[in-house]
């Protein structure tokens, strides 16, 4: 018994860890938006206001997935849904 | 590991076999009040020639209105009361934490009510201007094989909103609590506290985590809201 939730545990707390490699995506992806949105600003100052607008928009919805891997990390390491399942 | 757990209940109500109230209950109502008393101060005993204070909450609601015009169209300025209630419940709900409280946004509960309200308003506003047959018939498009698809993308909204506030607010607490943890076990180990372990790291991090998150994901949080109840209507582009 102590054994089995032992493994589990341990076996929980990579899993989070293997979760949070989610975090990878969103990284290149904001980088690659941040880039543009500063060339499109050098090319036209003016539109600065807009531009950073709607590339903080466009981060927002590129970070959701790393948010969602965030979640399942969160879960697996605070909620521990596995623990329950090894008595029966 | 540190301290890093949901909500307290602070007491439970004995109805409906014991309603649960929550840290973030009481801190929400907290802000309503000092909100609410904040703005009865600046807008109260109004002049022709504005003061310092009116002249703040004058400020205030012209960006606002701004805001909204430029983003949802002249014609619904009537959402720039609840986007900058909004707005100022997201801020205040983040920075309570610089006085020591938990945050209010860190509790999923929370963030997913907002999103909730939104994707009613969503909803309300797609019955209202396609129709009740048109409603359902936008899931249909552009072709009825999408129609899994679409439903997926309306539920996903809501749902990412909420999802994205809590994990970014929740996040920067995990990440500051184990911070706070790995460095009293640096200076226990070394035996005194070395200046930039105690002062000059924690308060970096609490400036990008509480202050830069906080205001952020506020500003997402409206921008997002406005720009998805905007899509649901007709002509949010005219000038």
């Amino acid at each position: 018994m102590e054994l089995e939730r032992a493994i589990v545990l341990g076996a929980s707390a990579i899993g989070a860890g293997l979760a949070m490699i989610a975090g990878i995506g969103p990284g290149i992806g904001e980088g690659y938006a941040v880039g543009k949105a500063c060339e499109a600003i050098g090319r036209q100052p003016e539109s600065q206001g807009d531009v950073t607008r709607t590339m903080f928009i466009g981060c927002a919805i590129a970070e959701s997935t790393g948010i969602y891997g965030f979640v399942v990390a969160l879960i697996l390491l605070f909620g521990n849904p596995f623990i329950g399942k090894i008595s029966g | 590991m540190g301290d890093i757990t949901g909500p307290k209940i602070a007491f439970t109500i004995p109805i409906f076999g014991g309603l649960n109230v929550t840290e973030s209950t009481i801190i929400g109502w907290m802000i309503i009040v000092a909100v609410t008393i904040l703005v009865l101060w600046m807008t109260h005993d109004m002049k022709k020639i504005p003061t310092k204070k009116q002249l703040i909450a004058e400020i205030i609601v012209t960006t606002v209105n701004n805001l909204v015009k430029s983003t949802m169209g002249k014609k619904h300025l009537n959402y720039a009361p609840y986007i900058a209630a909004l707005f100022t419940m997201s801020i205040c709900g983040s920075l309570v934490s610089l006085l020591g409280l938990r945050s209010m946004t860190a509790d999923i509960n929370v963030t997913m009510s907002w999103a909730l309200i939104t994707f009613l308003m969503i909803t309300y506003n797609k019955f209202k201007y396609n129709g009740f047959l048109g409603y359902f018939k936008g899931y249909t498009e552009p072709i009825a094989l999408m129609t899994p698809l679409n439903i997926i993308s309306e539920i996903a909204t809501p749902l990412s909103m909420g999802f994205r506030h809590f994990g970014n607010i929740a996040g920067g607490m995990v990440i500051t609590s184990l911070l706070y943890y790995a460095l009293g076990s640096i200076s226990k180990a070394i035996g005194i506290g070395i200046p930039i372990t105690t002062v000059g790291i924690p308060a970096v991090l609490s400036v990008y985590f509480d202050l830069f998150s906080g205001f952020m994901q506020a500003f997402i949080f409206i921008m997002l809201t406005m720009a998805n109840v905007g899509n649901a209507m007709p002509d949010t582009k005219d000038e």
